[in-house]
Formats: structure tokens, C-alpha cells, sequence
């Protein structure tokens, strides 16, 4: 029985690698869908990615070790907790060993590697990217937090298997705390994953990039790997939001039939998931970088809300 | 296991209501442009058209549908469509207003949710309608409404300050005793018309007087 359990560990692994450059690709197809463009492939991610895997890697040459293992550090991290957050089962091996706060420990230490690193070859972009991020970042992780609080006091529970679990139980069940916390929790997606009120991850423009002026050194093999942990930490984020807030459909072990329904609904999720972002990127314009603060905030005040009024209205 | 008891669905319903109705009142507290505000008031009406409908159906008083048909006509459609003709005409649509730092207004905002909450939880033991746990809900938006209008320096968001107040008393009269009787909601109805009526004579007068819709102009008022 537990070869079997760690065997779908394994597999959810491969399927997390392999789902996060589609997921991309798909948020893409989308966007340009409704802006009226002609779009991509799907496969568009991968195959630039496989290409950048062919190049060489241009290091600078004040560049230090930092600089040269944040790639593999970032792309081991996020592949780490794409494994812990439940996507099909809800039951996972690893996923005991680390609850959702020491999650959102994990996730920020990707970003402070990511962060060192771009301030490392002292170029102006890079520690402008750093800073900005770390901005941020540091008015994100408080609303995350605040979020995961909402959920778990609902749950009584900080792991995820056990939060999924517990609403499964209880079946569907309207809170008001939940809508709260998920509305928060969707803003502080947007900006973690640098989407667009708060970053544009299509262009390159001095004045307003964050993640892609961190990343502007990198090349071959390296930004292939980056670019990777920022898909698969988008799929992360998009999973948790769904243990979080909307488990229904995830498996708890049980006959091969149920496991692959499970997988279907994942799937099913993940494309409507694409295409709700990519609405909310094609009707809402960038925001400058001073109202980011004000964005977050609301973000942060929505969940503190949803602890409170989780404790008026009770359970 | 976290103990908890199930309730009907529409009891579901009126609380996730009423969480509306705060983050609205909290949208609006954020809101720099009149026209959203004004959207936002309607929705705010609706919303509470909806939560009337729904603690009618949920306790069986049909008196209250008729106070939630009124709701709807009057703060859903009537005022806000009122507000907008008045601030088409005074050309204010895309005026923008300058704020004391919306992060603060935000956490006064938290810190007045939780004074009402606690305010509103002795109060709630006493009651016995099903709906006493929104009557906190109620007071915090009572309290918040009552905030916007004191950082606001224009007319117009004051003005609609006002009215989100009046729809949180709505709320908590609601929430508390299930409903005024009848007369006394179509009088506070016919008030509001009457008042709203009143505030667009002083908005052209206020205009006309200071050039200018900021109040706080008319400190100046006895120095010409």
C-alpha cells in the first residue's frame, strides 16, 4: 500500500513539471484569444524552453557561486512544494511533512534566493527588480498569511490534507469568510505570480518590469530552469487556492476510476482557471507601482476581515 | 473535527449577504471616483433588496417582500439614478477626489468592524431572531459609512455616505426585529426621496455660492 502511495507522489510530481508549462501556454492561448491576436501553441513555452536548454549559459563575470546554483535552488524548491500541495489526492505522503504556513516559508525563501540573486552581478535592473519584488512581497506574504489563518480556523487544521479533507466532509456550505478570503487570496496570486495589476510578464520595459528585470541576466539553461519554477509556482499558488477554497472533486485514494475522475476535474479546473485570469488580465490595465501598497492592503484587509467574520457569524 | 451545525441554505445565504453588504461599504471607503461610488451605492441597495427577500422567505413574514420591493425601487434604481443625473449636471462625473491615505482609512476601517462586532455580540444574546449575527455586520457598516462621510470633502461622496448609512440602519432594523412596521418604512422611504431631493437644491446652491463643491470651503463662509 504505501509503495503505491509514494508511486502517485512520484506521478504527481511528473505531472506538476509537465502541466505547468501547458498551464502557461494555455493562459496565453487565452489572452490572446480575447485581445484579438493570433495565438500560440499551447507547447509554445516548452519548446522555447527545450531551446534555451540548447544554449549556452552567458555568465557575467563578477557573477558569484549564488548566482550560478539560484536556478537549480528556485527550480528544486518549487518542484518541492508542487509535490506537497494536494492536486488529485488529497492524501499524499509528503504533504505530512509540511503544513500550509511552512509552504508559504517555502515559497518565500524562493523568492529571497531569486532576489539575492539578482542583486549579485550588480547591475541597476537587477537590484531594482529585487527591491521591487521584495515590495511586494513583503505586502503579500502578511495577506497570505492572513488567508491561510481564515481557512485553517475554519478547518481547525493547518495541513492541507486535512483542510481538504474536513470540507469534503462537510460538503458545500456557503461562508461568507471563505468568499472574503478567497477574493484576497486571488489578489495576492496575481501580484505573487507577477500578473497584471501589478507586473506584465510580457514586456520589458524599464519602467514597470519586476520579475523580468531580476531575470534579465540569466540565459540558456539557467532561465530555462527560472522560468520553469515560475510556471510551476503559478500551479502551485492555483492548487493551494483549490484546497483552499473549492476541494470538491479531489480523490481520497479509493478504486483507479475515482483517482482518474479526480485527474479529469483537476484538468477541467486548471482550464477554467486560465481563462477567468486571462479575462482579468485583458479587462484590467497595469497599476503603478506606488498603488501596489493600496492593492495589497485591500488584499490584507480582506482577509483579516474574513477572520472576523468568521468569528461573528461562527460556525 | 471542528463542531458545527448545519443551517438551511438560505440562512447560508443572508450572512454571505450581509459580508457583501460590509465589503461593499468598504469598496466604497476606498473609492475615489463618484461615478463608481454611485455604482457601487446601487449595488449596495440591491444587494440589500436581496437580503430582505431572502429573511422574508426565510421567516415567513410577507410584509417584508413589500419592504424588500421597496428597497429595490427606491435604492436600487431610484436614487442612484437620481445621483447620476445630478452629478451630470453639475459636471462632477469623472471628478476625482483626493483622500487622507486610503492603507489608513482601511485600518481605522478594521479597527471600527471590530469595535462593532464586539459592541453588537451582548446585544445579539439577547435577541432571539434568527438574524441577531448580522446585526454586527450592520453596525460596523453603519459605523463605516458614517467614517466616509467624515473623510470625505466633497458634497457628493458625503451625501453618499449618508445614504450607505441609512441602508445600514435598514439592515439592522431588519436583522434585529425583522422589520419596521410597514408605515414606518414607507415614511423613512419617502424621507430619504424627500432628503435626496433637498441635498441636489444644496449641491447647485453649495456650487453656486463657493464655486466649488469641496466643504471645506465653507469655513471660510463669514470672511467675504
Amino acid at each position: 500500500m504505501s509503495a503505491w502511495v509514494w508511486f502517485f507522489q512520484l506521478i504527481q510530481g511528473v505531472m506538476a513539471l509537465l502541466l505547468a508549462p501547458l498551464l502557461m501556454g494555455w493562459m496565453a492561448y487565452c489572452r490572446a484569444r480575447f485581445q484579438h491576436r493570433r495565438p500560440s501553441s499551447l507547447w509554445q513555452p516548452l519548446r522555447q524552453w527545450i531551446k534555451l536548454f540548447h544554449k549556452e549559459v552567458v555568465l557575467a563575470e563578477l557573477a558569484s557561486p549564488l548566482f550560478r546554483v539560484t536556478p537549480y535552488a528556485l527550480f528544486g524548491i518549487l518542484a518541492l512544494t508542487a509535490g506537497l500541495v494536494p492536486m488529485v489526492l488529497t492524501d499524499l505522503p509528503l504533504s505530512g511533512a509540511v503544513d500550509v504556513i511552512a509552504l508559504a516559508g517555502l515559497l518565500s525563501l524562493a523568492r529571497v534566493i531569486l532576489a539575492l540573486a539578482a542583486m549579485d552581478v550588480g547591475t541597476a535592473f537587477g537590484s531594482l527588480g529585487a527591491r521591487r519584488e521584495m515590495l511586494v512581497a513583503f505586502l503579500a506574504e502578511p495577506a497570505l498569511l492572513m488567508v491561510i489563518f481564515a481557512s485553517a480556523s475554519l478547518n481547525a487544521s493547518t495541513s492541507l490534507s486535512k483542510m481538504a479533507a474536513t470540507t469534503l466532509d462537510r460538503g458545500f456550505y456557503l461562508y461568507p469568510s471563505l468568499a472574503f478570503s478567497g477574493v484576497a487570496f486571488l489578489l495576492v496570486l496575481l501580484a505573487e505570480n507577477g500578473r497584471i495589476p501589478v507586473d506584465n510578464p510580457e514586456t520589458h520595459l524599464e519602467l514597470t518590469m519586476i520579475h523580468e528585470a531580476m531575470i534579465l541576466e540569466y540565459s540558456g539553461r539557467h532561465l530555462a530552469l527560472i522560468e520553469w519554477a515560475n510556471a510551476l509556482k503559478m500551479l502551485v499558488y492555483f492548487s493551494l487556492g483549490m484546497v483552499l477554497f473549492f476541494p470538491f472533486g479531489l480523490s481520497r485514494g479509493g478504486s483507479g476510476w475515482e483517482i482518474a475522475l479526480s485527474f479529469i476535474g483537476f484538468i477541467i479546473k486548471l482550464l477554467i482557471f486560465g481563462v477567468a485570469l486571462a479575462i482579468l488580465e485583458t479587462v484590467s490595465a497595469k497599476q503603478r507601482l506606488f498603488r501596489v501598497p493600496e492593492y495589497l492592503g485591500g488584499a490584507f484587509l480582506l482577509a483579516v476581515l474574513a477572520i472576523l467574520l468568521h468569528d461573528l457569524l461562527g460556525t | 473535527m471542528p463542531h458545527w451545525n448545519p443551517v438551511p441554505f438560505a440562512q447560508q445565504l443572508l450572512d454571505l449577504f450581509a459580508a457583501l453588504l460590509l465589503l461593499i461599504v468598504f469598496a466604497m471607503l476606498s473609492q475615489r471616483r463618484i461615478l463608481t461610488l454611485i455604482h457601487l451605492f446601487a449595488l449596495q441597495g440591491m444587494i440589500l433588496a436581496l437580503s430582505i427577500a431572502d429573511s422574508a422567505w426565510l421567516t415567513h413574514q410577507p410584509h417584508l417582500y413589500y419592504s424588500a420591493a421597496l428597497t429595490l425601487g427606491l435604492k436600487g434604481v431610484i436614487l442612484p439614478g437620481l445621483l447620476r443625473r445630478l452629478i451630470g449636471r453639475l459636471g462632477v462625473v469623472w471628478d476625482v477626489e483626493t483622500l487622507i491615505n486610503i492603507p489608513t482609512t482601511m485600518l481605522l476601517g478594521i479597527v471600527l468592524v471590530i469595535f462593532a462586532f464586539n459592541l453588537a455580540l451582548p446585544i445579539a444574546h439577547f435577541s432571539h431572531t434568527i438574524l441577531r449575527n448580522t446585526l454586527g455586520i450592520a453596525l460596523a457598516s453603519v459605523l463605516l459609512s458614517f467614517m466616509m462621510m467624515i473623510t470625505r470633502n466633497k458634497a457628493v461622496p458625503q451625501v453618499i455616505g449618508f445614504l450607505a448609512m441609512e441602508n445600514g440602519l435598514f439592515f439592522a432594523a431588519t436583522s434585529a426585529t425583522y422589520g419596521m412596521p410597514m408605515v414606518v418604512e414607507l415614511g423613512v422611504a419617502l424621507d430619504v426621496l424627500v432628503g435626496m431631493f433637498i441635498f441636489g437644491i444644496f449641491f447647485f446652491q453649495i456650487r453656486d455660492t463657493f464655486d466649488s463643491l469641496d466643504t471645506r470651503k465653507m469655513d471660510h463662509l463669514g470672511r467675504d
